[in-house]
């Protein structure tokens, strides 16, 4: 993958197939340690132990339940070729976190990418879901939460494209505020 | 700065000028993209994006824009469904944005599908 944020859109599809209703996605950096963290979090299917252990490899997948495939393994090797770490946890009905910590100074970072156009095809692709995005620089966050937004929007749905407008601007001016203006 | 009241200001203006969704019915054109590992890599992203920007900004109706899993043909991702009522369903493969907006005009708008970029051109 080109950008971190392709292989967040490809890991948190695994959420939506497990059927979760809400979808946390976090990206935290830390400019000291020079490190960035990707959690996503999903209250869908999850996952047997016997399932958690065949997930890492590329050669698994279970195209009629539950898709993972190359997903995993692609953003495991991501992490950790930048010297950075990986987990995953599973426990059925409960839920799925995977987590990965990349070192931003390392040569083989890749970099996040275009996060704005994951989380907006993540939130108006599937209306029925709920999101949350949480985006933190040293301590400061941005938290974009999609109950909070269809609380004001009512029955306009979330993939309108004036809201689509909205969100794509607010996303930006909140991560860009975050930034100091400067990304 | 974008605000919540703004928010509150679009779905005012949207609520006054929706009218009852049609688009779940038999008379939908479906256009599908694969969006699982294969198509994401393969740049499904953009093509996905330009699908629905293009949609909105034409103001077309009675055309769904949604994603799915793997299709099935890894090698010829990102790849573009479109289901027209009482038609053969065409397979676009290969697919970038700019190709995306030449469907939606071509083939969407004025009813020609885009030969060239189909399953069967490559095939």
């Amino acid at each position: 993958m080109r950008e971190l944020s392709l292989n967040i859109l490809d890991v948190a599809q695994n959420s939506i197939s497990a059927g979760a209703s809400l979808i946390t996605v976090e990206v935290t950096e830390d400019t000291e340690l020079k490190t960035l963290s990707v959690n996503i979090i999903d209250n869908g299917s999850g996952m047997t132990s016997e399932q958690l252990e065949k997930v890492r490899d590329p050669f698994y997948t279970t195209r009629t339940t539950r898709k993972v495939g190359m997903g995993i393994p692609l953003f495991k090797m991501a992490a950790e070729q930048t010297g950075g770490c990986f987990s995953i946890n599973s426990a059925p009905g409960k839920g799925t976190e995977v987590s990965a910590v990349f070192k931003t100074d390392s040569v083989d970072f890749t970099p996040l990418g275009d996060m704005r156009s994951t989380v907006i095809m993540l939130v108006t692709m599937n209306t029925d879901r709920d999101f949350v995005y949480r985006r933190v620089l040293d301590g400061r966050e941005f938290v974009l939460d999609t109950r909070e937004i269809k609380a004001v929007l009512g029955e306009v749905p979330l993939d309108n494209p004036d809201v689509t407008e909205w969100l794509k601007g607010y996303i930006d001016e909140n991560v860009n505020n975050l930034y100091g203006g400067v990304q | 700065m974008k605000s919540l009241e703004e928010l509150m200001a679009i779905k005012e203006k949207t609520m006054k000028k929706m009218t009852v969704r049609e688009d779940t019915g038999d008379d939908v054109t479906r256009i599908v993209v694969g969006m699982a590992t294969c198509g994401i890599a393969a740049g499904a992203r953009p093509v996905l994006n330009a699908l629905v920007d293009e949609v909105a900004k034409r103001n077309l109706k009675g055309v769904t824009v949604s994603q799915t899993g793997c299709i099935g043909m890894c090698q010829y991702e990102p790849i573009v469904e479109v289901t027209e009522p009482g038609k053969e369903k065409v397979t676009y493969v290969k697919m970038t944005a700019e190709k995306a907006i030449k469907v939606i005009n071509d083939h969407i708008v004025n009813g020609n599908p885009v030969a060239e970029y189909t399953v069967g051109a490559i095939k």
